[in-house]
């Protein structure tokens, strides 16, 4: 749903990254998408095609990093991987984990020229 | 624009005001809004050169959140609201949870402690400012066009109209959706997700990043609960499943059952900050 606004956020960093550089053209852009970023991958995808058009970064090459996500239990404090925000401790079996890494949503390079 | 979210490229948002059908402000940016495309002759004021072969593709270290520019900007309104001590609330839920019905109930029962403002967020019409409005509290309605969620550029914009007094409450509406307002922070102190009777106990599971965000779970419509098969208890537990820092508040806001403590939430966030 919100993946249009991704894109464009995706756009103005990528643009301003490249207008500090001193160029004028995107032509590849790497994204990391944490499983918990709340992005839907294709969808993102999709709206990127639109969101570049008549940009620096229009037929821009987009790689995306999908990461795995991590919790540890506040009350045990066992660390194990997860799959969403419900989640139950693989250890003592309680609700109460806390999500470590998997939220990330962010461009990690750009190719310019 | 996208047919898939149909939000506006263009960030078509306008803010309108009950009542005054000339009011009208769209929602842009205020700066570099320029088009870099043929800027590759400008000075660089960063003191370092390089070369520019045009035509050879080099790869840059960026590491931005992609969110960064949304979330600086609610940054800056959170440490507005901070210094004026103006408790600042995003509201989320569904469409057709009672977001508005509670605020027509809690507002005029807060009056008299504090001043309160009202931002509404909705893709059209002026129709939940106007009931707002209709409670005698200063209202601004950001219309996104298309768009999905409200964002800290619409508060930022809508705040500047609406200038809320120090010391006050600024209820956000945001736009009915359990999925996209959960990514765009507004700068609030806190979130209150609501949910009603009438829609499904297993919410908190199928829009876990939202409950995981909130700070606050309203359950409303609790007089329905003789008529339809809702689980209590199951929702509750559903919803400290994913979040087990959740505070949870049962209200009824057509009868008033449990509006008290919701109210004593508010006086206790307010009068902490």
């Amino acid at each position: 749903m919100h993946e249009m606004s991704i894109a464009l956020s995706v756009i103005d960093a990528v643009t301003e990254k490249a207008r500090q550089e001193g160029c004028s053209a995107v032509t590849g852009i790497e994204l990391v998408v944490g499983r918990l970023a709340g992005v839907q991958v294709e969808s993102l995808r999709f709206c990127f095609t639109a969101a570049t058009r008549n940009t620096p970064a229009e037929g821009a090459e987009l790689i995306i990093e999908e990461r795995e996500a991590s919790g540890r239990c506040e009350d045990c404090g066992a660390t194990f991987p997860v799959e969403s925000y419900h989640v139950k401790c693989p250890s003592c079996g309680l609700y109460r984990v806390r999500i470590e890494t998997g939220e990330e949503l962010s461009v990690r390079t750009i190719t310019i020229e | 624009m996208c047919d898939t979210c149909g939000c506006s490229p263009e960030g078509g948002a306008v803010l309108r005001k009950p009542g005054m059908t000339d009011y009208h402000v769209h929602v842009v940016e205020g700066d570099h809004h320029h088009d870099h495309e043929h800027d590759h002759d400008h000075d660089h004021d960063h003191g370092h050169s390089h070369d520019h072969h045009h035509g050879e593709s080099r790869k840059v270290e960026v590491e931005l959140d992609v969110l960064s520019k949304n979330n600086l900007l609610a940054e800056r309104n959170r440490g507005w609201f901070e210094a004026r001590r103006i408790l600042a609330i995003n509201f989320l839920s569904s469409p057709g949870s009672g977001k508005t019905t509670i605020l027509e109930k809690t507002v005029p029962m807060l009056l008299e402690h504090f001043p309160v403002t009202v931002i509404e967020g909705d893709q059209q019409t002026t129709n939940d400012a106007d009931r707002i409005h209709a409670l005698g509290v200063p209202v601004i309605q950001v219309n996104t066009g298309t768009g999905c969620h409200l964002d800290a550029l619409m508060v930022q914009r809508a705040v500047r109209e609406l200038d809320p007094p120090e010391r006050s409450l600024l209820c956000i509406e945001n736009v009915g959706n359990l999925v996209c307002p959960a990514m765009f922070d507004l700068g609030e102190a806190a979130r209150v997700v609501v949910i009603s009777v009438t829609e499904g106990e297993d919410k908190p599971l199928k829009y876990p990043t939202m409950f995981h965000s909130a700070d606050l779970c309203l359950l409303n419509k609790t007089d329905l609960l003789p008529y339809v098969d809702f689980d209590v208890a199951k929702c509750r537990e559903y919803a400290t499943q994913v979040n087990h820092h959740l505070e949870w508040i049962e209200v009824s806001a057509r009868t008033g059952e449990g509006l008290d403590r919701w109210k004593a939430w508010l006086i206790s966030r307010q009068a902490g900050l």
